[in-house]
């Protein structure tokens, strides 16, 4: 587990980051390296960002999160992002910010399901 | 760059706030700032989150661009109509092509590109003034629906 404010977990070989504070651009750009060490350091295969807490996400706090996940990706940690809430969605898409690329769950345990769908087709 | 001339008839009994932002945690006062009068205004939460995202790519462009400026935050209230307007001066740069700026996916260090040309999308009212070597003033306003 990491110390800085947003906490990140290891639950089996997944690692699982809840953003419950309001983000400054500082937080967001410590996470990114605090996650991607973190992967390094447990050996997890996967990336859940759980975003339920987040009231807004603007383009330069969207546009960290999804450059996190492209680089755990590359790590080989496939990243997850979860509870985006439904203005959060609303107002990145008009904004004209589409996540592209970035696998997203409705809730945690969605995104827990599909990482475990994702290593049982990577071991088969 | 002209000073800010009130909007007629709109301003009388509305009431003001003020931040300066001159540091990045600013950025973050002013979005909660704003987040919260949106909520007491019962906006719903689309145009809470539509305004408050407005806020903070508003007062980051002061921040990344002027690295000082005033937020002007203000309660509208005209006739039955609730709405919330922000206003961002800075004397910073000022934007050299504003018809790109406001194209959009014209990215700048800290910024999708979108800053600006997202963030007319998320409200009602988008006014800019803009002179290179002088500053930029924006002002966005956002009218509370009823439904």
């Amino acid at each position: 587990m990491t110390s800085g404010p947003i906490p990140i977990l290891k639950i089996g070989s997944t690692l699982l980051a809840t953003i419950q504070i309001e983000l400054h651009d500082t937080i967001v750009d410590s996470f990114q390296n605090d996650a991607l060490e973190e992967i390094e350091r447990t050996g997890a295969n996967g990336l859940i960002i759980d975003i339920s807490a987040l009231e807004t996400v603007d383009s330069y706090v969207a546009r960290m999160l999804a450059n996190t996940a492209k680089m755990a990706k590359l790590m080989g940690a496939g990243t997850v992002i979860v509870g985006m809430r439904p203005a959060v969605a609303a107002t990145l898409v008009r904004m004209g910010y589409f996540m592209d690329g970035i696998q997203t769950a409705l809730s945690l345990e969605e995104g827990l399901e599909l990482q475990a769908s994702r290593l049982k087709s990577n071991t088969e | 760059m002209t000073a800010l001339s009130p909007s007629l008839g709109l301003r009388s009994d509305n009431e003001t706030w003020m931040i300066r932002i001159d540091k990045e945690a600013d950025i973050v006062a002013v979005r909660q700032r704003v987040r919260e009068l949106a909520k007491d205004q019962r906006f719903d939460q689309f145009a809470v989150a539509a305004i408050t995202t407005a806020a903070s790519e508003l007062s980051r462009n002061v921040w990344v661009h002027a690295e000082a400026g005033m937020a002007r935050i203000s309660l509208l209230r005209n006739g039955r109509k609730v709405g919330l307007e922000l206003e961002f001066e800075d004397q910073g740069p000022g934007i050299a092509n504003l018809n790109r700026a406001l194209a959009g996916g014209f990215s700048t260090a800290k910024s999708l590109g979108l800053g600006l040309s997202g963030t007319k999308r998320l409200v009602d009212e988008f006014e800019i003034d803009t002179e290179v070597g002088r500053g930029t003033r924006i002002v966005v306003r956002k009218w509370k629906k009823d439904f």
